[in-house]
């Protein structure tokens, strides 16, 4: 009995080794990401260390002469932050009309939606590019910002949220008060709905800020890069580019505001990531 | 008063409001989602150049596609980084469930695990792509410098830039490290959505804990598991931002990095072929679609049985 209980006590270490060692080979390369920032060039070249070095100002001053890249992250911010009202506001009304009133071709909507979902984004590009590019809107914002009203996926998500949490029966005072639908949808539905739409607005939020090959197609101008575009052209700052540890402390720059929002709201975006798979 | 009261529990005098909370979703969803899709197929049948004149000219794009061994070589790199990336990430997101749900051990610390094993996925591809880029340089990465004051290698290797298999290994490994996590929560969302009352009457039956995950999870979990492998099969043959960055944008080494939507976005905005781009997107897609449907049915099948 007791060998019994060694034996499996012994399995069970190594399992939590097991985890540990995966674990550390996610963070491990963020940790030399941080490292390598503080070191100089030489340092860095020279060998590896697990300790902070002494050069963090001088990269620093190094990226900041070269690159805008608080620019770029304001930049990013911006289209991050519209993308991410306009997914919560757009969807969550799209999805309250979907599933709380019948009107004819209201199956045709979700359907063509359920379609979309799954065409790769790729199939739209070059027809995309050609639109903004008649429209006159390369180098704008408005490509990257105004789509995020037609999310199918995250109106299929609120949609199926809306049924589950929302009582028809809750519109209907309200309405014999004569309140105006739009009143009712802003006062009583968004409300009820926001824990649903709190997980969805984080997954836009990542995803918009994170996006690199629609700026990419989009975005010539060197002032109004995003984040990732000023990253992805990294290599060509001459500066930078032959100094590693300021091209460290570039990428950390642009890393470490995503770890912090993760540190504080991980439970949303796990739990996010579970919705989609029961969707599925 | 007492009339409109009556009227709202029949069919609804307030239903035609669903439709309009839909139209700022249907308007946008036309111009920016329909409208391209539409307008690349049309392009994909002229010689279109992104500017000019465009002429219709049939098929040829799409023979020229079929023949095109430069497509099919950047095809078949896709497919051999997308398909080591999902044995390792499904694989691995497997086992990692199978852990976590084992009746016996019962391991704790799953909230902080799952959140460390998804960071990588919250990093944007292009950071992902630079960090490891400057990682795993030959001469002046930590990685080898590491490995090599371990002793686990006697020289450097040159991961990106030696034989095409490293480089492409390499592409299919950083992908599995940043969605290997985003894989287990999906699967163990799955776990917890199978009903306890399987387990409690397989255990008053006897069952071991290999038979119940063989017998009862497993199959269970099938569905979501092709959920998985389908939904990162449409995100892996669009492989690109992490090979083109990772090579410098060249697909170096020996092309073995450019991927089929690399070729595409070359064919368009850097030789300006922007019909015959459009072509290589929908025989992209027209192979994604067959490859979902047929993963589909084999699922049903299986079930079936």
């Amino acid at each position: 009995m007791s060998a019994e209980k060694t034996k499996s006590g012994i399995i069970k270490g190594i399992l939590y080794l097991a985890l540990i060692f995966l674990a550390v080979l996610c963070v491990v390369p963020f940790w030399m990401m941080l490292i390598n920032s503080t070191r100089s060039g030489n340092e860095i070249m020279t060998g590896f260390s697990m300790l902070p070095g002494s050069s963090l100002i001088d990269n620093w001053n190094a990226v900041l002469d070269n690159l805008d890249i608080f620019r770029g992250m304001f930049n990013s911010l911006i289209i991050a932050v519209s993308c991410t009202v306009l997914v919560s506001y757009f969807s969550a009304m799209t999805a309250y009309g979907l599933a709380c009133y019948k009107f004819k071709g209201s199956n045709v909507i979700f359907i063509i939606m359920l379609v979309f979902m799954m065409v790769p984004a790729q199939l739209g590009l070059l027809g995309f590019y050609d639109l903004c590019n008649k429209m006159g809107l390369v180098n704008s914002y408005i490509p990257l910002i105004i789509p995020c009203i037609a999310s199918p996926g995250t109106v299929f998500f609120l949609r199926q949220y809306i049924l589950s949490v929302l009582p028809k029966a809750i519109l209907e005072a309200p309405r014999i008060d004569g309140a105006s639908e739009l009143t009712i949808f802003h006062r009583i539905v968004l409300p009820i709905m926001s824990p649903g739409i709190a997980t969805m607005a984080i997954g836009a939020f990542i995803g918009s800020w994170n996006n690199y090959l629609l700026p990419l197609v989009l975005i010539n101008q060197q002032d109004k890069f995003t984040l990732p575009m000023m990253i992805a052209s990294l290599s060509s700052v001459k500066d930078i580019a032959t100094n590693i540890g300021a091209t460290y402390l570039a990428v950390a720059i642009s890393v470490v505001p995503i770890i912090i929002v993760f540190c504080f709201c991980s439970k949303y975006i796990i739990s996010s990531i579970s919705a989609g798979s029961v969707k599925g | 008063m007492a009339k409109t009261t009556r009227k709202s529990h029949g069919p609804n005098h307030v239903d035609h409001y669903g439709f309009i909370f839909c139209i700022p979703f249907i308007v946008t969803f036309l111009i920016f989602s329909v409208y391209p899709v539409v307008r690349t197929f049309t392009m994909s049948f002229t010689d279109y150049k992104g500017y000019g004149v465009a002429n219709f000219v049939g098929v040829a794009n799409y023979s020229r596609a079929i023949q095109d061994p430069l497509f099919w070589d950047a095809f078949l790199n896709t497919l051999k980084m997308w398909g080591l990336n999902i044995v390792l990430q499904l694989g691995l997101a497997l086992l990692l469930t199978i852990v976590f749900n084992d009746i016996k051990y019962k391991m704790r610390g799953l909230s902080i695990f799952r959140a460390l094993f998804y960071l990588p996925n919250l990093i944007a591809a292009t950071s992902v792509a630079f960090l490891f880029k400057t990682l795993l340089d030959w001469k002046f990465g930590s990685v080898n410098q590491v490995l090599l004051s371990i002793g686990l290698i006697k020289e450097p290797v040159n991961w990106l830039g030696g034989s095409a298999m490293t480089a492409q290994a390499v592409v299919g490994v950083v992908g599995a490290w940043m969605w290997f996590g985003n894989s287990f929560i999906m699967l163990m969302a799955g776990v917890q959505g199978i009903s306890h009352d399987y387990y409690e009457a397989a255990t008053i039956d006897g069952a071991g804990r290999w038979t119940i995950f063989a017998k009862i999870t497993m199959p269970l979990l099938r569905p979501i598991m092709m959920y998985v492998a389908i939904t990162s099969l449409i995100g892996g043959l669009q492989l690109f931002d992490i090979p083109y960055l990772i090579s410098g944008t060249k697909g170096l080494p020996g092309r073995s990095l450019y991927t089929a939507v690399f070729y595409l976005f070359n064919m368009a905005f850097t030789n300006h072929q922007m019909g015959y781009a459009a072509a290589i997107a929908f025989v992209l897609f027209a192979i994604i679609a067959l490859c979902s449907m047929v993963a589909y049915k084999l699922m049903n099948r299986k079930e079936e049985i």
